[in-house]
């Protein structure tokens, strides 16, 4: 278990990875999620609805592979996603550390490798809110419902969400969204509340594979680049990190991931930005607009008057 | 389940953990594979890939009939406004009347969807407790809350006759602000994630006060006496012509994009919108004319054509507000896209687009 001592001091001028909204010195901390050791057992899932009390949102069978939650959403916070491919998996016989010639399937791109013989490669991966360094929901709510805590994670205080909806299209990532029978907006808190008190949020302490990893998010981009490294060098040549890079379309994400096939694959977008970076070129363009809106009523009250002094039409 | 043998020299058999190795699990998964009994792919990949066909994103929660019903009611506001202080200045008062009623009815209208469509309508004040410039819906809010008063008592002030000179100084701040409320709305619905919305967000403003302009100027034709419904009816051609040329602009640069603008539903309303808007601006064209002779019918055929010019407006808005709908639930429009953009950066090694890496 991961604790961690709560310190909160003067807001800096601005937080880690160029964070801004960042009230704490508290180091920023975050999820990685290996998905190579995930076995889909959903205990994440479980211990997130218990210890959130998430409201039960139907439980179906969908015939996408074991997934029963389809997709992250109010009343889904983790989502375990079950992509099963006719692909080997990289299958290894030396030792991974051995590097060259340990690997003989290779990450089954090209159909059958040399250990390849159609099977099947049956990917799992717990999907969580990114708590992004620039988050576009929080950016967008009116009310300041949404914040930023001293851990740099992005919360929803439901006591001041009126439930307008604007951070549900925001995401990129299709995380947050409204509960009907309650009209607020729901995600995933990071725990906040096990993170006060010194705990771990209740999906990492569930997960038996440590697929989910908490902790300070320094320690884990260290983390996992040195497992993409070890994946690497045991042939699973598609590993690859997703969300961990501070110069991505959303500065990097809170919670990363390490997937072993492109993002789309897992129903994640393969290259995010948050909306509001374009956003003061909209307020450019839409002041411009308004201006010539006001232009096209002058110019019409001025060919109005035009008209009647020319004697054309218009009032006699 | 444990495989792990305690032996004097320690745990045997250990498995791996977090340092596991896809693939290196034993003879098991070995025996597993052989048995041939793998199940099909169930995501099909076409040109690009999926999970399952399901959205990236998850959609608006918004009812058409209140945010797409906000757009077109916004517009026809805010463009009445400018009518409105246009007929006080050049006395015209039947058309500054009826444009003062119409800018009033509208924003009443206009907040009632907008509270109606909060998850939590008693909570709508909750938007007053901050200003954030990065939330259009903010800014929406603040410029409501003194655009809206000030139509009100234009209004007011329009039927009742009274408090003349408070009527027209409201008469003003609405003009004023009557743009901004007209194209602040394209900010609010371009700042999503939504393909169709975001990506159009350059020419959205241009269109949406040109339909905003088509709008005020159909209420002025339809509800003005013909003497004095002469800058309603340029201002809604005016306004016809910017609408139709932003979103041509739009729907050639944001190329695939535009494609729910096209189908479906928001195709289906794009396009009556386009045909009402045609055939409301010939009539209008047409009632300015010597070609159609008398009052009365000049009189028609102007309120005719302002009916179709409110209704093409009202069209189009739905219409963007559906394409935005259709592709926010439709993967491909965040995928590809997306895909697009990273070959381009990795260009000119780039490898074809929407194809799973080698």
């Amino acid at each position: 278990m991961t604790t961690i001592e709560v310190r909160i001091g003067p807001r800096p001028d601005s937080g880690p990875d160029g964070m801004d909204s960042y009230p704490g010195e508290q180091p920023r901390m975050g999820f990685f999620t290996d998905t190579s050791v995930c076995i889909g057992c959903k205990a994440c899932e479980v211990a997130c609805k218990e210890w959130n009390r998430v409201p039960e949102d139907g439980l179906v069978l969908t015939g996408m592979s074991y997934d029963n939650s389809v997709g992250l959403g109010a009343d889904t916070w983790r989502h375990v996603a079950f992509i099963e491919q006719q692909r080997p998996l990289g299958v290894t016989d030396g030792d991974p550390g051995a590097g060259d010639g340990g690997a003989s399937g290779g990450d089954g791109a090209g159909g059958d490798g040399a250990g390849g013989d159609g099977g099947l490669r049956w990917l799992m991966a717990s999907d969580v809110c990114k708590h992004c360094t620039h988050a576009a929901c929080l950016d967008v709510c009116p009310t300041g419902a949404l914040m930023r805590t001293e851990f740099g994670t992005v919360v929803v205080q439901a006591d001041v969400c009126n439930g307008c909806g604007y951070c549900i299209p925001a995401c990129p990532y299709g995380v947050i969204d409204q509960r009907k029978e309650d009209g607020r907006a729901w995600k995933c808190t990071l725990c906040y509340d096990r993170l006060g008190a010194g705990m771990e949020p209740a999906c990492a302490k569930a997960c038996p594979t440590d697929s989910i990893q908490f902790g300070p998010l320094e320690e884990l981009r260290e983390r996992a680049a040195t497992r993409v490294e070890q994946l690497h060098a045991a042939g699973e040549d598609s590993a690859r990190l997703y969300g961990h890079d501070p110069g991505d379309g959303v500065g990097g994400d809170g919670a990363f991931f390490l997937l072993l096939d492109e993002p789309e694959v897992y129903g994640l977008p393969p290259d995010p930005v948050v909306t509001t970076r374009d956003l003061p070129s909209m307020w450019r363009h839409a002041g411009a607009a308004a201006a010539t809106l006001a232009g096209l009523a002058a110019v019409s009250f001025a060919a109005g008057v035009l008209g009647e002094r020319l004697g054309l039409g218009g009032r006699r | 389940m444990s495989e792990v043998r305690v032996t004097r020299k320690g745990l045997r058999g250990e498995r791996p953990g977090r340092e596991a190795i896809p693939g290196k699990t034993g003879d098991d998964a070995r025996r597993w594979r052989r048995k041939g009994r793998a199940e099909q792919p169930m995501v099909p990949e076409p040109e690009f890939t999926s999970y399952y066909g399901k959205p990236v994103l998850n959609p608006p929660v918004w009812e058409a009939r209140d945010i797409a019903g906000y757009l077109f009611l916004g517009g026809l506001a805010g463009g009445s406004s400018l009518l409105a202080a246009g007929a006080d200045l050049t006395g015209r008062p039947e058309l500054a009347r009826a444009a003062k009623a119409g800018a009033g009815a509208a924003i009443t209208l206009s907040l009632a969807a907008l509270i109606h469509d909060l998850g939590r309508p008693a909570r709508f004040l909750n938007m007053m407790r901050v200003f954030k410039v990065t939330s259009p819906m903010s800014v929406g809010t603040w410029l409501l809350s003194g655009y809206g008063p000030a139509a009100g008592v234009a209004a007011a002030s329009a039927l009742t006759g009274r408090l003349p000179r408070i009527g027209a100084a409201a008469t003003v701040g609405a003009a004023v602000l009557g743009p901004a409320v007209a194209a602040y709305t394209a900010a609010l619905i371009s700042d999503t994630a939504v393909p169709a919305w975001h990506d159009g967000y350059r020419e959205m403003p241009f269109m949406f006060t040109g339909s905003a302009a088509m709008a005020a100027g159909g209420l002025g034709l339809l509800a003005a006496p013909a003497a004095e419904s002469g800058p309603a009816r340029n201002l809604a051609l005016l306004g016809q012509v910017m609408e139709m040329a932003a979103f041509e602009r739009m729907t050639r640069r944001i190329g695939m994009t535009a494609e729910p603008y096209r189908a479906g539903r928001g195709g289906a309303y794009i396009r009556a919108g386009q045909v009402l808007g045609a055939l409301g601006a010939t009539g209008a064209a047409l009632s300015g004319t010597p070609l159609v002779r008398g009052a009365r019918p000049r009189r028609v055929v102007a309120a005719l054509s302002g009916a179709a010019l409110l209704g093409a407006s009202a069209a189009t808005r739905w219409g963007v507000f559906h394409a935005g709908m259709e592709s926010a639930r439709d993967p491909k429009y965040t995928v590809v896209p997306q895909r697009q953009r990273l070959a381009e950066l990795s260009a000119p090694a780039g490898r074809p687009v929407g194809l799973p890496p080698a």
